[in-house]
């Protein structure tokens, strides 16, 4: 009994480790892919959170004390003075609008280091505050402001805590609502839609053509006068049809549970979205699909059989995932028009777009259209496929 | 008689994997299935490709059906050549095999209307022929089980069926009565005379010696993708019974093949 189970074993072994392509996909593929898509996020992180070498933050300031100008030096902090009033009210708007060369407003009171070490707690009047103004929702705002309470709170530490960073109630994050909701769902949908859209095609695309040709049916079809384009093309229609559907599924799931799974935060709202940009969504949606169900279809037309066919298909799903989780990176961000030629990416570049509400039509525009010729040339390519003896009878 | 499938001089060759080669012990990149093939079947009458496993006979059905192209030479159905107007040609003939399956998760009935459609047999004439052949093979009380529900016996009989959907005079048949039980494959034996009958060509291949001298016309005996002999079953017959005169010519030719 107890050899029996040793042939078993040796037997599963044989199977597994003598044939190429599963040692390939199964083993290989797996690691290799992983250390890719880890790196790429790293170094993506990296460059996110951290500060680029020889970038400044600005930082517009008023009644700027000489300690903190002092205790700022050697860091990317860059001050311009504002003398108050509707300066400083310009500044504000401006950096509630994102716009670039403000990334901080500090507002310090008059005389503040004489108003500081003049301040004893036990008088029971306020201490002095410093008002520090930015915009969360973008990258160098938070991080000037994360650079300024650093350097302040070494500053009160020296002495003793004699004044205030930002008390009282008022709203120091100038980011809107709208801005936070559009930020937070760029961050989060576009890899996820990715992942749905590819799922979708994954559940029905290897089954409908591997699977066919596996079990002998496909045959039954191409000894019919049925042209080949004919065959091909019905097979893409109709798997993009339900891959959307799949992932529209997905998409509402996500969207309705996004919120509870964050936990109620207060700021995530889908009304921020208008009929253009779920225009635009529906653009890259449905010619992403038609895409990633030519490039499945075109796999699972080589692959002899559905286990083939999904090892397959797997690098180009974890490239596709990579691409989406680029979306959520600034640095992987291009706007120049060419890089929306790149399939796959400039799908996920413009749904980050389309949900930051920040989206070239014209992007879009390309991205539809070059999507939709790549999947025609596939198309052509899997009629081709249709035809060849070699593809379709090997086994 | 009129010629309506006409085999001529076609080869095919098989590319040899090294796995292949290694398994076979062989140095070969290429293996002949069929070389320089010829013959013909005439208007109504039943022609069997008799030989044994590997000999090259279900290739020879595919080039026929046009899902394979030959190397070299052509077949010409019913003037339409696999090479030149392989769509033509598929739209002449009805071709059965036990590779071709069903989508086992629909129904006959379904099968049969969705092949007819592919056909482009209109829906009044798809449904008389449904009725009159759904009821000569009793897939009727069955019409609305999916395929995968059917014994094994009833599938063929619905391939078969599905396979002729569109009424074609040139029917193309790869071993019809393979792995039936003793009474479908009666069943699919009259009706391939019934066929006939109503003159349509048909051409079998097959290695059951009893199924040619039931059902055959003209007999190709086939012995390494080459015709061994060619003729009527009389003429083949006339000093021997089928089986004997058979391995007569496969001694004779694998004798010269096989001692090289």
């Amino acid at each position: 009994m107890k050899n029996n189970m040793v042939t078993v074993i040796k037997k599963e072994f044989r199977r597994f480790f003598t044939d190429r392509r599963m040692v390939l996909t199964t083993l290989v593929m797996p690691g290799l892919m992983i250390y890719i898509v880890y790196s790429v996020m790293g170094t993506g992180l990296a460059s996110q959170f951290g500060q680029e070498e020889g970038t400044a933050l600005q930082v517009s300031v008023e009644n700027l004390p000489q300690g903190i100008a002092a205790a700022s030096k050697g860091t990317p902090l860059e001050f311009t003075e504002l003398s108050g009033g509707q300066e400083t009210d310009g500044a504000l708007e401006g950096l509630r609008e994102g716009a670039e060369g403000c990334d901080l407003v500090a507002v310090f009171p008059k005389d503040f280091e004489k108003l500081a070490a003049a301040y004893d707690k036990a008088d029971g009047g306020d201490a002095p505050a410093v008002r520090l103004y930015y915009n969360s929702v973008q990258t160098d705002s938070s991080s000037a402001y994360d650079m300024m309470e650093e350097i302040l709170d070494a500053y009160e530490t020296s002495l003793a805590n004699k004044f205030d960073v930002n008390p009282g109630d008022e709203k120091y994050d100038l980011a809107t609502e709208e801005d936070m909701s559009a930020q937070f769902f760029s961050m989060m949908v576009p890899m996820l839609m990715m992942v749905f859209l590819f799922s979708g095609c994954m559940a029905v695309v290897p089954e409908s053509i591997a699977g066919e040709k596996e079990r002998g049916t496909i045959a039954t079809l191409l000894v019919t006068p049925m042209k080949r384009s004919h065959l091909a093309l019905g097979k893409i229609i109709s798997l993009s049809v339900i891959a959307v559907l799949s992932g529209l599924s997905s998409f509402l799931g996500t969207m309705l549970s996004l919120p509870k799974l964050m936990g109620g935060v207060q700021y995530m709202d889908a009304s921020v979205y208008g009929i253009q940009e779920y225009l635009l969504m529906l653009a890259v949606v449905i010619s992403t699909v038609l895409l990633i169900v030519t490039l499945v279809s075109i796999v699972s037309a080589f692959a002899k059989n559905v286990k083939e066919a999904t090892g397959w298909v797997t690098p180009i799903m974890i490239v596709s995932m990579l691409f989406g989780v680029m979306s959520m990176l600034d640095i992987a961000s291009q706007t120049g028009m060419a890089w929306f030629l790149i399939p796959l990416y400039n799908s996920a570049q413009c749904m980050g777009g389309i949900f930051s509400l920040d989206v070239d039509v014209w992007n879009v525009a390309v991205t539809a259209v070059s999507n939709i010729c790549y999947a025609g040339i596939g198309v052509f390519a899997l009629t081709k496929m249709f035809g060849s003896e070699k593809v379709m009878f090997s086994k | 008689m009129r010629e309506l499938l006409k085999v001529q001089n076609v080869k095919k060759t098989f590319r040899v994997s090294a796995r292949q080669q290694k398994i076979q012990r062989t140095k070969e990149r290429t293996k002949v299935a069929v070389d320089r093939l010829s013959f013909t079947a005439y208007e109504g009458e039943v022609f069997g490709l008799l030989g044994p496993n590997g000999a090259g006979k279900t290739t020879t059905l595919r080039m026929m059906a046009a899902l394979i192209s030959p190397d070299e030479g052509d077949i010409l159905v019913d003037g339409s050549s696999v090479v030149k107007s392989p769509d033509e040609v598929r739209a002449k003939i009805g071709f059965l095999t036990s590779e071709l399956k069903l989508e086992e998760f629909f129904t006959p009935n379904y099968l049969f209307d969705f092949f007819s459609e592919l056909h482009g047999v209109d829906k009044a004439t798809a449904a008389r022929r449904k009725q009159e052949l759904f009821g000569k093979f009793n897939i009727s009380e069955y019409a609305e089980m999916k395929v995968a529900n059917l014994s094994t016996g009833m599938k063929q009989k619905v391939s078969l069926v599905i396979s002729i959907v569109h009424d074609p005079d040139i029917i193309i048949f790869d071993e019809p009565t393979n792995g039936l039980d003793v009474l479908t494959a009666k069943t699919v034996t009259d009706f391939l005379l019934d066929l006939r009958g109503r003159g349509k060509t048909i051409v079998v291949s097959t290695h059951i010696f009893s199924l040619v001298e039931k059902i055959c016309d003209r007999v190709g005996i086939i012995l390494d993708g080459r015709m061994a002999a060619c003729d009527t079953l009389e003429n083949i017959t006339a000093e021997k019974p089928l089986e004997e005169k058979f391995f007569d010519i496969f001694a004779e030719k694998a004798g010269g093949t096989y001692e090289k």
